[in-house]
């Protein structure tokens, strides 16, 4: 537990270091206004990237040269109707799709150039994924749930047990290790999915509308959840349609027809000298 | 991912759909148990074939009078003309290679000791005979020259005869009667087991050639020297082939045969007949072999198939997988140990099968089980070779899914 803070502790330092001019990490303090968050560098930046599906005569432009930059240690809601883009940029932060045209680098890396088995070690290693759905094994108990992630590293850690142990108590379910996902409510799933997420000690967690398929009380735990862990120092991205939820984000974007159409950050990227949405 | 986590992986998919699991495997079962059947009967077999080719004497011939009954045709007594002692004599003078013989002249009758009684073959024969056969005396001494000069009434007595008059008495030195004639037992024989067709080779009582002729095998049918069947050993250097064609040859010119003619004797290498079963159970292990082969061949297309639907309704965790990590090799890994898995528990049960199945028809049949660990280790090792063949298709297909579909889907 220490350990892992510290890591994110570290990482967080060592991209303010390349930006001397960007906020300090010392802010956690004031974290509960959920403005004024830490941010470091632009850990995913994307430019002028298209994705074009093609499907027999058709093709579809899901993504229209979207240029995005998300710093370390943000906060940010992905909104939008369906169809309009939002999965698409999902799929790409999440390292499981290559852009059509465009850079897309995250964590400095380029994925567009990436090998399939590069992406798989790029989303083991530096995203952890949240879903609608939960997405937990048949019959497989809430401790190996949480170890999967951890089989396909690389190197492989030697303690995975104790790792996702220390991940479940993180999560409020250190009782509930022997339990099958049907013997667990949809907010204890979601919450072993999220441990799951964790258990690498990513840089991103990427939540695909994660309180879709619960209740507004599960969901507001689940939220406040996830306000802890970007207070503790990992960068949050949410995909929602949900106004309540994108609400606990400090950045909200939105597409439509595969542009984004509105950024919360838009005015501060420009005074920043960033890239225009 | 190591390979205990894909087997764990395995193992609960496997387990979670347990009948469909057990079905899937019993082309696998039945394939493997029909290898084991066929190695532990064949082997079993074959090695109670030589052993009764062992049995009858190795580098024998047998000579037979009065083909012209065997090829069918309706010839009287008068036709036949049995061998004789001169027609012995000749064959030992003027064959190659002989290195002993002896006749072997047929009745029956009762045979009594005390209050027992028992009704047998009694069979004269010459003082080669043990030799011939390789059935030595186990105990007494054998018949001498002396025994067949002085027309002596001794008698060997064959295992089943002793155990029926004796019943755990010392037989040796005994005396018996033999169609109401007193006869002393000077021995007695080896067991030989049954023949080739079933029939007890223990239940028979040995005498002179001389004495049986004169005593026992009914007078009035039998010419002066007449030998009945002749058994011929020779060294280990002559081509039984070659010595067949002299005995015919010579044969002939003894009996007058004219060319064209047919024989009315028969000259049989037994050892060789004995060959044409094995060929027998040659043919009985191929075909055994065509349905293991292709059961397999069944079952793996049944594991295929199963495992192609597995491969769909675990679309979601083969994203799920892909998503938190998993390279394609993971997942064909993964998919192929479980198809393997499959296959190996197929091969288990069918072993099991196999080896049950093998102890009953050996049971029945009296043949030694012979299942050797390299069988089964063969048996086990087509089975996961199967799993390997068939599971490759579905677990590409696994591998090569989109993650994103593949979260997806429903």
């Amino acid at each position: 537990m220490i350990a892992d803070a510290q890591t994110v502790g570290q990482t967080v330092g060592q991209l303010d270091a390349t930006k001397p001019d960007a906020t300090k990490p010392d802010a956690k303090s004031d974290s509960k206004a959920g403005s004024a968050q830490p941010r470091g560098a632009a850990l995913i930046r994307a430019t002028k990237v298209s994705k074009i599906y093609t499907m027999g005569e058709q093709s579809v432009r899901a993504l229209d040269a979207v240029s995005l930059e998300i710093a370390a240690g943000d906060f940010v809601a992905i909104m939008g109707a369906s169809g309009s883009g939002k999965s698409t940029m999902m799929n790409l932060i999440g390292a499981l799709d290559r852009p059509t045209s465009g850079t897309m680098s995250i964590d400095g890396r380029d994925i567009a150039a990436m090998t399939s088995d590069e992406l798989a070690e790029m989303r083991n290693a530096k995203i952890g994924f949240v879903f609608q759905q939960f997405n937990l094994l048949a019959r497989t108990p809430a401790l190996r749930q949480v170890m999967l992630p951890l089989q396909y590293a690389h190197p492989r850690p030697a303690n995975l047990e104790a790792i996702a142990r220390q991940r479940l108590e993180q999560v409020g379910l250190g009782s509930r290790l022997d339990h099958m996902p049907s013997q667990l409510s949809g907010g204890q799933q979601q919450r072993v999915a999220i441990a799951r997420a964790l258990v690498n000690t990513p840089k991103i967690l990427l939540a695909d509308e994660p309180t879709g398929a619960l209740d507004s009380k599960t969901s507001e735990e689940i939220m406040v959840l996830f306000k802890d862990l970007n207070r503790d120092g990992i960068t949050v991205i949410l995909v929602t349609h949900e106004l309540d939820i994108a609400a606990y984000a400090r950045r909200k974007i939105t597409f439509r027809d595969g542009r984004i159409v509105d950024d919360s950050d838009q005015a501060a990227n420009r005074v920043a000298g960033g890239v225009p949405a | 991912m190591t390979f205990l986590d894909s087997l764990r992986i395995a193992w609960t998919a496997l387990r979670s759909n347990l009948l469909r699991s057990i079905l899937t495997t019993l082309g696998i079962v039945i394939g493997v148990a029909s290898v084991i059947i066929l190695v532990a009967v064949g082997s079993g077999a074959r090695s109670e074939v030589e052993k009764q080719i062992a049995s009858l004497g190795s580098n024998m011939l047998v000579v037979f009078s009065g083909s012209s009954r065997i090829m069918g045709r309706a010839a009287g007594a008068g036709t036949e003309l049995p061998l004789s002692e001169t027609d012995m004599a000749a064959i030992r003078d003027k064959i190659s290679g002989v290195v002993a013989i002896s006749g072997q002249l047929n009745g029956s009758g009762p045979v009594v000791y005390g209050n027992a009684n028992w009704t047998t073959t009694i069979s004269g024969i010459h003082a080669d005979f043990a030799t011939v056969r390789d059935w030595p005396v186990v105990s007494g001494r054998d018949f001498n020259p002396q025994d067949l000069r002085a027309t002596a009434k001794v008698a060997l007595l064959g295992q089943t005869v002793v155990k029926q008059l004796f019943q755990g008495e010392e037989a040796v030195g005994a005396t018996i009667r033999v169609k109401n004639a007193p006869f002393l037992v000077t021995g007695v024989l080896a067991t030989k087991g049954p023949s080739s067709f079933g029939r007890d080779q223990d239940d028979l009582i040995l005498m002179p050639m001389t004495t049986a002729r004169g005593y026992i095998v009914g007078k009035s049918q039998v010419q002066n020297d007449q030998v009945g069947q002749l058994y011929i050993k020779f060294d280990s250097l002559t081509d039984l082939k070659d010595a067949q064609e002299d005995i015919e040859a010579l044969l002939r010119q003894r009996r007058r045969i004219q060319p064209g003619e047919e024989d009315n004797f028969n000259v049989r290498n037994l050892a060789e007949f004995m060959k044409a079963r094995t060929e027998v159970l040659n043919t009985m292990t191929y075909l055994l072999a065509a349905t293991s082969a292709i059961s397999l061949i069944v079952g793996g297309i049944g594991i295929m198939n199963i495992m192609l639907v597995s491969v769909t309704e675990r679309t979601r965790e083969i994203g799920l997988r892909m998503a938190v990590g998993g390279r394609r090799g993971d997942i064909m890994r993964q998919f192929l140990v479980e198809a393997v898995t499959l296959c190996l528990i197929g091969g288990l049960l069918g072993t099991a099968l196999g080896a049950g199945a093998a102890a009953v028809i050996a049971n029945a049949a009296q043949w030694p089980v012979l299942i050797a660990p390299s069988v089964i280790a063969l048996a086990l090792g087509a089975a996961a070779a199967t799993g390997v063949i068939f599971g490759f298709f579905p677990a590409r297909r696994a591998a090569g899914l989109n993650p994103i579909e593949a979260l997806r889907s429903e």
